[in-house]
């Protein structure tokens, strides 16, 4: 039987990233399309943490390996590990969510591979053999169906696209595996974290995003965001002017978010931007431009001044939940 | 030190891309090109390395011959000379790894720097197979820590820094929830992301100067490298619209409709 091989992904806290529930439940997917089993694998100085909750997910089989050069990621060293257990159990498909650790790593396993490789993949078509993936391509202007036609194919997965896979479909089995472990050319110097008391951009069911028009004057974007117990996020001019964390970023090259409520204010709603938010399930725009291109894919539309609306909508909306 | 770059031709970010009717692509007809920003990105990072440290950028591309213009324009910025790997037709990631493999194995760059991604076929992924092929190490999404607006960046201090004896290169990476820094050994592969520098404007005696830098021609079987594609986009479609939003006139309104129409807060 064909094997689709999902990598996991831990946070700096230990915990499984959430974007990897969202591969695996991808996994299942293309493992129906296909006819294939799903396996996880999981590399980590300690696995135990979260070995337990991955094998409650729905795979036949979830493959981890401790060692403690896996403690600070380097594509240098996972990639020749989780190329080494896909050779080993002959894994014909080999996927993980699109976070920047994705991004980063599948293609260096695809290239030890020899395997072709499709980034933020939102589907699969077709059955059997002849599965197809769907990309977005230019910004998402265009989605495109590929196929890719080597023997192993690889893929990132947008997380978006996917429900979150949840527990309780009986326990896959765990096995360890002992992969040779190389530690490159290069050295993890450090990592700084961008803490926040905030919900994960990617994971909010709320985001409150500000644009040029703040001026770099967040307050009132943060403001109604905590009032909607919502995540921060930003277009890319503000993060180039360095006035929010890079990687509040949301757009081609940023983010991809796709929350339940997006509001965007003081942002004009280039392509690259839109890339990120359009899947938004509603949308609400607040820009004094009444052209602004950001008004073509709002649900709701409002032409003033942000300064003027955030805190008065922030108000509303305390009222109004009483 | 020399600084091998890449310079991939892309429609230009401000463009409007549409799908032909038939779905075999998109409708080239008034669309205007340019150096990937990425790229551009790069080929200004190695200029600021090579004026610390000395040394050559040397810029690659891929394509039919009007890639030359974005070699020119690399050229202009202050790159010492050109590579071009002359190939019509389509390509995957695979491919230009390959091609540019053998590119590096000629030139032995101590460094070889590309974008994240090429804004048509958002892949993200040609630095990560180059950096396997030639087994070097890779620091993806290489990024600034002070902001583009910083005294740093107005004196064009490069972001990427050079260890003792220009032997390593420290680089700080825009990752998830925050910045990680790594250091690779050189030779090593980099891929820029959009904070890393903000590009110079070519300048006129630049543009002058280019023309007379030499653009060296080289072909896939030149460099023995089957470039046959592997990602075979089948077929291209619009993606599907939104529905129509409407303006509202005032806060009271908009607070109605997410409560009782899309029931959102
Ligand atoms: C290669 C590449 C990649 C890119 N990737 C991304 C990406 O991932 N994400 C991204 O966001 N962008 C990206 N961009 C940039 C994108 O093209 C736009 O430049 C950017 O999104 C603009 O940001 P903005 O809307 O905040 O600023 P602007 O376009 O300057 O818009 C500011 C808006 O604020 C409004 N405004 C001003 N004052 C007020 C006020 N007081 N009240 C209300 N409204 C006000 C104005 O009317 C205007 O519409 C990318 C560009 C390139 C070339
Ligand atoms: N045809 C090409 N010529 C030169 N460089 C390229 C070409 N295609 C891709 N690249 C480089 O690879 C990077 C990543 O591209 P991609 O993986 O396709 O998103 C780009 O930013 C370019 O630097």
């Amino acid at each position: 039987m064909p094997i689709v091989l999902i990598v996991a992904e831990q946070q700096p806290d230990g915990n499984l990233r959430k974007a990897t529930l969202n591969a695996i439940s991808a996994g299942k997917q293309l493992a129906e399309k296909a006819g294939a089993e799903l396996h996880l694998v999981l590399l980590s100085k300690d696995p135990s943490k979260v070995s337990g909750e991955l094998a409650g997910l729905g795979a036949k089989a979830v493959h981890t390996a401790a060692a403690p050069e896996f403690e600070h990621y380097l594509a240098e060293t996972y990639a020749p590990a989780i190329a080494e257990l896909a050779k080993s159990i002959g894994a014909d498909y080999v996927g993980m969510a699109s976070t920047a650790q994705g991004k980063d790593l599948l293609p260096r396993v695809a290239a030890r591979l020899q395997a072709a490789m499709a980034t933020d993949v939102m589907g699969f078509n077709g059955g059997g053999a002849d599965v197809t993936f769907s990309r977005p391509m230019w910004a998402g202007n265009v989605f495109a169906e590929v196929k890719l036609t080597t023997p192993v194919k690889v893929f990132t997965l947008r997380a978006t696209e996917f429900p979150a896979a949840t527990g309780g479909q009986g326990a896959a089995e765990v096995k360890t595996f002992s992969p040779k472990v190389e530690t490159g050319k290069t050295k993890f110097v450090d990592f700084k974290e961008v803490k926040s008391a905030r919900p994960e951009l990617t994971e909010a069911r709320v985001v409150v995003s500000g644009g040029r028009g703040t001026k770099g004057d967040f307050k009132e974007i943060e403001a109604l965001a905590d009032e909607l117990g919502a995540a921060v996020g930003a277009s890319r001019a503000v993060c180039d002017a360095g006035w929010v964390p890079n990687d509040l970023q949301v757009g081609q090259t940023g983010k991809v978010v796709a929350p339940q409520l997006y509001i965007a204010a003081g942002i004009s709603g280039a392509i690259q931007h839109l890339a990120g938010m359009k899947s938004s399930k509603t949308i609400v725009a607040i820009n004094k431009d009444a052209e602004a291109p950001i008004f073509q894919v709002a649900d709701y539309g409002l032409v003033d001044d942000l300064f003027k609306v955030l805190p008065a909508l922030r108000e509303a909306i305390h009222k109004a939940k009483g | 030190m020399k600084i091998l770059v890449t310079a991939k031709r892309v429609e230009d970010p401000e463009s409007k891309i549409k799908v032909k009717p038939d779905g075999s692509g998109i409708v080239q007809e008034g669309l205007k090109y340019k150096i990937n920003p990425f790229d551009e990105i790069g080929v200004e990072e190695g200029l600021r390395l090579v004026a610390k440290h000395g040394g050559e950028v040397v810029v690659v591309s891929i394509g039919g011959k009007e890639v030359q213009e974005q070699l020119r324009h690399a050229l202009a910025m202050g790159a010492t000379r050109a590579v071009w790997v002359n190939h019509t037709g389509p390509l995957d990631q695979m491919g230009v790894a390959g091609l540019l493999q053998k590119v590096a194995e000629k030139e032995k760059p101590d460094l070889v720097i590309l974008g994240k991604q090429a804004i048509d076929d958002d892949q993200n992924q040609v630095g990560q197979y180059l950096a396997e092929f030639l087994g070097w190490g890779q620091a993806t999404f290489a990024s600034k820590v002070e902001s583009l607006e910083s005294e740093q960046e107005k004196n064009k201090v490069p972001a990427l820094q050079m260890g003792a004896d220009n032997k390593s290169v420290r680089v700080v990476r825009e990752v998830d929830n925050g910045l990680a820094t790594l250091e690779c050994a050189l030779p090593a592969v980099v891929t820029t992301d959009l904070r890393l520098n903000l590009p110079r404007y070519a300048s006129l005696p630049g543009i002058m100067k280019a023309k007379s830098k030499p653009i060296e021609e080289l072909t896939p079987a030149k460099l023995s490298v089957d470039v046959t594609p592997k990602v075979q986009v089948l077929k291209m479609a619009s993606p599907p619209p939104r529905k129509a939003g409407i303006k509202v006139p005032d806060v009271a309104t908009l607070v109605d409709k997410l409560r009782n129409e899309a029931k959102v807060v």
